[in-house]
């Protein structure tokens, strides 16, 4: 009885101070807001993300530059809609200082415009949209990730040196999936016996494509399918009798999320990318070997991006001591890069892309058995993508 | 022309996966006169306990048997918890029951299962192919699940033409009043028809799981395509049900594998390259939209209506 009576006069006294102290406390907190796919089949690369979001958060000790941070995820659902108003519901009702994530082109084409338009700042961590590395570029706007076409160019350029010809393309038919194509071209010069983009993201089933594939014959084959797509095609690829009789080469396809599935059906698989769990420096040392103890499995470069994003907010946030209103000052230190990468060191374009290094990744199995992506060597040092003459931006 | 061959089988396996779930939905809807938005939850369902009962008795015959099982036994019980009180009520109070069910079983999925997707391998028995024609390989499960679903089409029609309950069935949907005067407990025949729904969807869910990813949210993708299918071949209709599936399969695949090639003929590349992807994902509702023009109550309506 009387604890409820003291609760009764205790908890109007607690919550009064607790309103007394708001506005100060709310000055001294980042605010991040983290719009990513949660839900759906793709909610495990979402899952991924906000594992290494939580992650980076422990390794700054639960404060960003210094100060209290507070988090709000958001579930996009695939949808550029949905993602806009995520991001909406972000800046006007949390007033969050930094909106960060997205996985999908097309969703990050309807939502950065929002969150720059309205004075925020958007950290990508996926996609890479070439309207926002050229003519929609804007000093608000960074990415720890690449533009869409940097990875395919390496591609393009290793199948171009190993003089392979006669190739077959497939996409998804969104900008990622134009953009990935286009890249492969940029750096390919070879025959393109075929090209087919498939209906996204509703289309799971490939089997007329691969059909048409086997009937025009190809050499070589290149894809693009993020995430769960891959494994529906990889899957379907070896179904269809194809693995053993055309080479298939990939971007975003085989990945630390798809590997585990396939296993068999990827082995000897190549691929370019920018980051993979064995590459050789500190900071990735540590994302991963902390990734593998705290979430049991491997990390994916979904994740490796969402960790550099949160850790490159931290950069900015120091650099100007915990002012957030000096937007100037934070965009300043954010172009020097100057945080520890779980790529390595890194420089920023003038669209506030990075120029990275580019490797060729190949599907091994391990000597514990397990399946693994490994680096095999190095396609392009300090890679720029070829938008940047196209954004005005002056530093 | 042998790839015109090979794109017509996949146009029909695809086209049977569809009737599958068709003819559960119209069985539903013209009899029961019930809108089940959450047909395709019980076809998720078919497709994730076969894996699951598939990785736990090491024997795909026996997933088969017991998913088909237990989709039957979870399709009896939603009508009977569910959807017993919705017959007397308006469409639109089912549209929002039913579509209250999907979200319940994919959270419940989801808890169940988590939500990423879960992977299936073949047995080595499914997993050859088969030499058609020299030259046309095709692969042996997908070939099956032609197999089965012709089969199935065929058990149906004789079930619903050729037995009592079939004569109940057709009764029930012309006049289910006068079927109860007779004796008949028409609350029962509808708790089995449904039921007998589920299992299909169960089957089209366990067969198409070894082929997709096994995930939350596949019955949705596929159910949009299965109302396409109903309204084509007029609702209440089996034998509708079968032809509308075959036509918007074999519309859909060959569609994406040679509009574009058919339009670069009359079109520039590049301008057959955007127009053709686009044309091909919209050809079934242009074909359903004709239809409706043509033929409002479908190709083959149900004929007691």
């Amino acid at each position: 009885m009387t604890k409820t009576k003291m609760m009764r006069i205790a908890l109007p006294a607690v919550l009064a101070a607790f309103v007394a102290a708001a506005p100060s406390v709310a000055q001294d907190k980042v605010k991040i807001g983290f719009i990513t796919t949660l839900s759906g089949p793709q909610g495990v690369i979402g899952e991924h993300m906000k594992n290494s979001v939580e992650l980076a958060l422990d390794h700054l000790g639960r404060k960003v530059g210094g100060l209290p941070v507070e988090v709000i995820y958001g579930d996009d659902q695939q949808k550029p809609d949905v993602g806009k108003q995520v991001a909406d519901e972000m800046l006007k009702r949390h007033n969050v200082h930094f909106v960060s994530g997205i996985i999908w082109s097309n969703v990050m084409l309807a939502v950065a415009p929002t969150v720059t338009g309205a004075g925020t700042m958007m950290i990508g961590t996926n996609a890479g949209p070439h309207d926002l590395a050229g003519k929609l570029c804007n000093e608000r706007f960074f990415t720890t990730s690449w533009q869409n076409d940097q990875t395919p160019e390496a591609m393009g350029k290793y199948m171009q040196d190993q003089g392979i010809t006669d190739v077959f393309v497939m996409a998804p038919n969104y900008p990622a999936g134009k953009d990935m194509v286009q890249g492969f071209k940029r750096y390919f010069k070879g025959k393109i016996v075929g090209e087919v983009y498939t209906k996204f993201p509703q289309q799971l089933d490939f089997q007329a494509e691969l059909s048409q594939l086997r009937a025009t014959n190809p050499k070589a084959v290149f894809v693009f399918y993020p995430g769960g797509f891959g494994i529906q095609y990889l899957k379907q690829y070896a179904e269809a009798g194809l693995r053993a009789k055309i080479p298939l080469y990939s971007v975003y396809t085989v990945d630390e999320i798809s590997l585990p599935a396939v296993k068999e059906a990827a082995l000897g698989q190549f691929e370019t990318r920018y980051w993979s769990p064995d590459l050789k420096n500190a900071a990735n040392e540590k994302y991963v070997g902390d990734f593998k103890k705290k979430f049991g499995k491997m990390p994916v470069f979904y994740g490796a991006q969402s960790y550099d994003g949160i850790m490159l907010i931290d950069s900015a946030v120091k650099a100007v001591k915990g002012d957030l209103k000096n937007q100037k000052g934070m965009i300043a230190a954010m172009r020097k890069a100057d945080y520890p990468s779980t790529r390595g060191k890194y420089t920023y374009n003038v669209n506030h892309f990075p120029i990275q290094n580019f490797y060729l990744l190949k599907a091994v199995q391990g000597a514990g058995g397990e399946f693994e992506m490994q680096i095999q060597k190095t396609v392009f040092e300090n890679h720029k993508d070829s938008y940047s003459k196209d954004c005005g931006m002056k530093w | 022309m042998l790839l015109v061959l090979e794109q017509t089988l996949n146009g029909i396996q695809f086209g049977v996966t569809l009737f599958l779930m068709a003819a559960g939905l119209t069985l539903v809807f013209g009899i029961m006169n019930l809108v089940n938005l959450a047909h395709g939850s019980l076809y998720m369902l078919g497709a994730y306990l076969a894996t699951t009962f598939f990785q736990r008795t090491g024997s795909f015959l026996a997933a088969v048997a017991l998913a088909l099982a237990a989709t039957l036994v979870i399709g009896i019980v939603v009508e009977l918890i569910a959807l017993q009180t919705l017959y007397e009520r308006d469409h639109l109070d089912q549209v929002l029951a039913t579509f209250g069910l999907i979200l319940f079983f994919n959270e419940l999925v989801a808890i169940v299962w988590g939500r990423a997707a879960i992977y299936t391998k073949l047995p080595p028995w499914l997993s050859g192919h088969i030499e058609l024609l020299p030259g046309v390989r095709y692969p042996l499960y997908r070939a099956l699940v032609i197999l089965v679903g012709l089969a199935v089409a065929a058990l149906l029609w004789l079930l619903v033409s050729r037995t009592r309950l079939g004569m109940l069935i057709r009764a029930g949907a012309s006049n289910r009043t006068m079927v109860s005067a007779l004796g008949v407990n028409i609350r029962l025949l509808y708790t089995l028809v449904f039921g007998l729904g589920a299992a299909l969807a169960g089957l089209a869910g366990l067969m198409a799981g070894p082929i997709y990813a096994v995930q939350i949210g596949m019955g949705e993708e596929i159910l949009i395509q299965v109302f396409v299918v109903i309204v084509i071949g007029g609702i209440g209709s089996i034998r509708g049900a079968l032809v509308g599936a075959l036509v918007v399969g074999m519309v859909d695949t060959l569609g994406r594998a040679f509009l574009r090639p058919l339009l670069a003929t009359v079109l520039s590349p590049s301008a057959a390259d955007s127009a053709g992807p686009a044309l091909a994902s919209m050809l079934i509702y242009i074909l359903m939209a004709a239809v409706l023009f043509f033929r409002p109550q479908g190709l083959f309506p149900a004929s007691a209506r």
